[in-house]
Parts: structure tokens; sequence; C-alpha cells
């Protein structure tokens, strides 16, 4: 079974985080939150596998809800 | 001229168990004469059960409320002799579209492949169904229909259940060897026994304008997420016979309920979806919320819970009543094989299991669905807005869309009943899989399979059309002289019609369907259900098997 890879995998790594934060660009907050939405759903229709989009959903959520505020 | 249905009163009568020095006992007595009560009663009559129906009122539903029957139900309403009716009357669809703001999102059909009887569905008001029903019932001589006959009190013994029956002339007792409860969401009985319906309620609240008017729309079920003439809420647009259409709106939790119901709040929601000059007439307008409950079992010894008593869902997926008439389905041959003698009272656990399995997965689609529709957070608007903006260009993110995933029966892989695989099978016709339908040819006639098989056990026998060895058909024949009796039938491809002995008649299979679907070739035996269900399969028939999956599927294992 595919597991979900955290190993550096994007060879141009600083040109993906500057695309991602450009696809932003002239974005309100509200429209900015659907850009990612549907970021997300496109890329976890890619990725397909039920086993790592749960993965990647734990990743995600770690350290979030718990975290106190300061 | 159709009989206006919503007017009918039926008459309360006299029963001779009123008055008698002892109370009368019957072997069923089902509660509730509403869409899943008439089913039960109506299967449990045709298979020689006597049975009384008790209803509380002498009216059919008040109101349209459930108008989406499925195929599957139509295939049950086709046992119980009354599927031509619900058919001619209803408004058949197949495809569905869905909105976002002003646009077409997708267009989904729900029976893309030819060659079933039944459409995916029908269209029809819950008075016609019952109306129907009542019809077919009354042709039934053990079938014993009371009108304005209540269940005021209600004991279990041992061996039986003990009534009080309150009608206009009295209070009498009644005694049952099983009660089977079809009293609806609100049950009586339920509470009666002190037992309660739980799960999840939804803080929404929808508007039912069904109105009455010319309109050309098609014949399709169309569902808006938040359009420009309803802002921030779904719409639904849906045709029923007679010229009604049933609109819901979405309202939201903070509507006043009683003020949403009048006509001049109504007026201008309608005509924001039809045009400023539409004109039409109101024939029902409701305001409903909704919950996905269910009880924690459906068998309490002697009493068996069914339908909206037993479970509830929200409407969105017609899951409701659909899902009561598969209920009646799953009991009355059960029922009747223990009141016979010829199974254990252990059989009845079996509906049970399989009919809460049935529920729990009916529940499961219609709560995802509402959370679509009704999204309970900001980030959960964002991602369904987000799946409704990709629909229109993305194929897969229609698979996302969920404006109601709708009934579709359940396939009972788990159940006990089943006798598992030893041959390997393609397809869909696993075991607990109710059986597809498919063209035949009958008698030189087109037919189809389902009218051929169900109410006893049927044993579908795959011939290539060469004469049967006489082993064969010898032990095709025997199977029908089983203290369980299996009706053999035997199919044979188109053209091969083929004179048979030891009593058994042939089908052909018209196109090959049959064959396709079951992925069954020369030799392969299924064994079916009182319900239509598949519960045993083989590549090759042998009787002994076919004897030992009997006695498994009735308990007698």
């Amino acid at each position: 079974m595919a597991t979900l890879n955290i190993e550096p995998n994007i060879g141009e790594a600083d040109d993906f985080y500057e695309d991602l934060i450009d696809m932003h660009r002239d974005l309100t907050s509200e429209q900015s939150q659907l850009a990612n939405a549907k970021l997300i759903l496109l890329l976890a229709n890619h990725i397909g596998d039920l086993a790592v989009l749960r993965e990647a959903m734990e990743h995600a959520r770690e350290g979030v809800a718990g975290t106190q505020a300061a | 001229m159709d009989k206006d249905y919503q007017k009918l009163v039926f008459e309360y009568r006299k029963s001779p168990d009123q008055g008698r020095s002892q109370p009368t006992r019957h072997p069923v007595i089902v509660v509730g004469a509403g869409p899943v009560g008439l089913a039960t009663a109506i299967d449990l009559a045709q298979q020689s059960i006597p049975v009384v129906l008790l209803d509380d009122d002498d009216r059919l539903s008040s109101g349209s409320r459930a108008i989406c029957f499925a195929k599957r139900t139509l295939e049950i309403f086709d046992r119980l002799g009354c599927g031509d009716r619900m058919v001619d009357k209803g408004v058949s669809w197949n495809v569905g579209k869905v909105f976002f703001h002003d646009e077409l999102v997708y267009t989904f059909n729900l029976l893309p492949e030819s060659g079933h009887h039944r459409p995916a569905f029908i269209n029809l008001q819950q008075y016609y169904v019952e109306g129907y029903l009542v019809e077919r019932a009354m042709e039934l001589p053990n079938l014993d229909l009371r009108w304005k006959n209540k269940v005021v009190g209600l004991a279990q013994r041992g061996d039986g259940v003990e009534l009080s029956v309150e009608t206009p002339n009295d209070t009498y007792p009644l005694h049952c060897d099983y009660l089977v409860v079809a009293d609806g969401a609100r049950s009586a009985i339920r509470n009666l026994l002190g037992l309660t319906s739980k799960g999840q309620t939804f803080r929404d609240r929808f508007l039912i304008a069904d109105v009455k008017m010319k309109a050309d729309f098609p014949t399709e079920r169309w569902f808006w997420f938040d359009p420009p003439f309803h802002r921030n809420q779904s719409v639904l647009l849906h045709r029923q016979p007679d010229n009604v259409w049933r609109i819901d709106f979405q309202l939201g939790w903070d509507a006043d309920p009683v003020a949403e119901r009048e006509s001049e709040r109504v007026i201008p929601r309608v005509r924001a979806l039809l045009g400023k000059d539409a004109e039409f007439d109101f024939e029902w307008i409701s305001i409903y919320t909704f919950a996905c409950l269910r009880m924690d079992q459906f068998r309490y010894g002697r009493v068996l819970f069914t339908g909206d008593a037993a479970h509830g869902v929200s409407p969105f997926g017609a899951r409701g009543a659909n899902s009561g008439v598969q209920d009646a389905d799953n009991l009355a041959w059960k029922l009747r094989l223990v009141l016979n003698g010829k199974a254990p009272d252990a059989l009845l656990d079996s509906y049970n299991d399989e009919r809460i399995y049935a529920a729990d997965e009916n529940i499961l689609n219609s709560t995802r669905a509402t959370d679509f529709i009704t999204p309970k957070s900001e980030v959960s608007r964002t991602f369904r807005d987000a799946v409704l903006k990709l629909a229109k260009a993305h194929p897969f993110a229609r698979r996302l869309v969920n404006s109601g995933r709708l009934s579709v029966p359940a396939i009972l892989r788990n159940s006990s009943l089943n006798t598992p695989d030893r041959d390997s099978f393609a397809g869909l016709m696993v075991p607990g899989a109710p059986a597809a339908d498919a063209p035949v040819t009958a008698e030189g006639k087109p037919a189809w399979f389902l009218l051929h098989v169900g109410d006893e056990f049927s044993g579908v026998y795959f011939s290539d059309g060469s004469p049967l060895a006489p082993e064969v058909a010898s032990a095709l024949g025997g199977l029908a002289q089983g203290a369980i009796p299996v009706k053999p039938l035997v199919v044979v491809p188109e053209g091969k019609g083929a004179r048979l002995s030891h009593g058994l008649s042939a089908i052909e299979d018209a196109q090959g369907t049959l064959a396709q679907r079951f992925d069954a070739y020369a030799g392969a035996f299924y064994l079916l259900r009182p319900d239509q269900h598949v519960c045993a399969r083989w590549r090759q028939f042998d009787p002994a098997r076919v004897q030992a999956a009997v006695a498994r599927a009735t308990c007698n294992a």
C-alpha cells in the first residue's frame, strides 16, 4: 500500500512556493480560501489513494487543534 | 377521471372480534396502513398468512409527502400485484440536473443502461401509492383492514402479543403471534413500549410548496445550490402527476415555521423561481425539519418495527418510504416460514440484522447529503462551493457533488443467510444483492426476469439450450418438492425455447443480458430468496449444495 511521501520531492522548491503564494495574488481572504479548497480537491483527486490522503490529513491537523494560545 | 384519493374516507366497520367473550388470536397484526404497513400486509396475505391491518385513521396520506419511488420499490410492488398501476400513473424519470448559482454544473442519469422493466424512479404522490395499495389489499380475502382501530395498550407475553384496540364503538382486546409496527416516525407503539429512535437532528428548515400549474420543465430532478432566486439556500424542483410540481426551498434554522407556511410568504418565493407572471395553485404547503434516527433494535421479542417507526432519514435521497417498503419485502417471507413452522424464530433476527445494516447505509448516505446541502461551518461551505465550481469543467468533482444519493437497495453482503461463494464470479450479483432485472421471453412473449422469481425461493439454472441431462432435469424438478420448495427456472439462449420434462419451465434470455448481468454461462445456478435477493450461486448445479444453502437461508442449518 502506498504511503504519504514526506521526503523532499519537489525539485524546484522555491519556484513552487513562489507560485503557491502567487496563486493568491489580489484575492481577498475569502477568495483565497476558495482557491485553496479548489487546489486541495484537484491535488486530492490526482493522488487518488484514500489511505495516502488520510495520512496527509492527519499530518495537516497535527499540532493545530491542541495548540495553546500564547 | 381519477378518483380523488385525497378525499377518500374509509368506512369503519365493526369486526366480529369486538364483543367476543375471549380475545381473538391472529397470526400477524400489522399496525399502520401507510405504504410500509400495507406492503407488509399484502405480502403476508399473498403468501397465505391471514393478516389484520389496523389503522387509527380513516384516510390516506394528507398531502403528497413521499413522492419518489425507486426502481427496487417498484419491483416489490410488481410482486405485490400493483406495480403497473403505480408506474402508469407515476411520472418516470432517470435524469437529474444540478445547478450552482445560475449555471448548470452537471447532469446525471440514474439508469444509464437499458434492459430494465422499471425506471430508476417514478414520482407519485403518497396518497396514490397508499390508495393503490389499499385497493390491492381489498382484493385479498385473508387481509382484514380495520380503519379507526387505534392500539392503546400492548403487553408482550412469552408466546404472543396482547393488544387493546380503541374504536368508535368500544375498546376491545386482540391477540397475535407477531406484531408488525408500521405506524410512522412518531410511532405510538414505540412509545407504548417505552422505546426510542435515536440519532442526529439537523438544524435546518425546509418549505415544501406543491403547486399545480401548466409548465414545460422537463421530467427531471432539478437541484439548485445558491440560485439567484433564493440566495444562499438550495431549491429542488420535481414533477408529479396531475401537473403538480414539488418545489422544496431550504429556509435555514432561523425561519419562522408558522409564518413561512402562509401563502403570502410562499407566493413570492415560487414567483421568484417561476417568473412573476406564473399562474399556479397550491396543492400542499408544509414546513419540515428532519433527523437521522434509528431504534437500537428492530425486533423486540414478537414485536417487529419497520419503516419510519424503526428508522428516519433526511428526505434527500428518497430513502424513507423506499427503505420501508424494503423492510416489508425482507420481513414477510420470514414471518411466513416461522408461522408455518418451516423455520425457527431465529430467522426473524436476520430481519433485524439485515435491515439495521440497510438503515445504517441509508442514514450514512442521507447524513452526507445533508452535510453537503447544509454545510455546518464556514470551511465546509467553502469546500462545498469549491466542489460546485470545479464540477462544471472537471468530471472528478461531479462525483463529490451531493444533492442526495438517491435510493438504491442495500447489498446484504454480510448476511448470515448467504452461502459464501466457492466459485468465482464477476459482476454485481454477489450473495446479498437484489437480483438484477433483464428482458426475457416467456411462452413466446416478451417479459421480464424479475416477474418470474420471488414469493418462493427460486433456483435459476442457466442452460446452453441443449436438452437437459435426465439427472439434472430430475434434480431441478425435485427442488420444488422440498420442505421449503425452490421454484426451478431454466434460462436458455434466445430462440432455444426448450421442451422440458419434470414440470420445468424455461425462459429465454432475450439478448443475453441476463447471463451477462449474472456472469453466468451454461451450468451456473443461482439461488434467490423469496425477496429476490441472491443467497447462493455456483458454476455447477449440485442439489445437495442447494439444499444446504436453503437451510442456511432459513436458519435451518
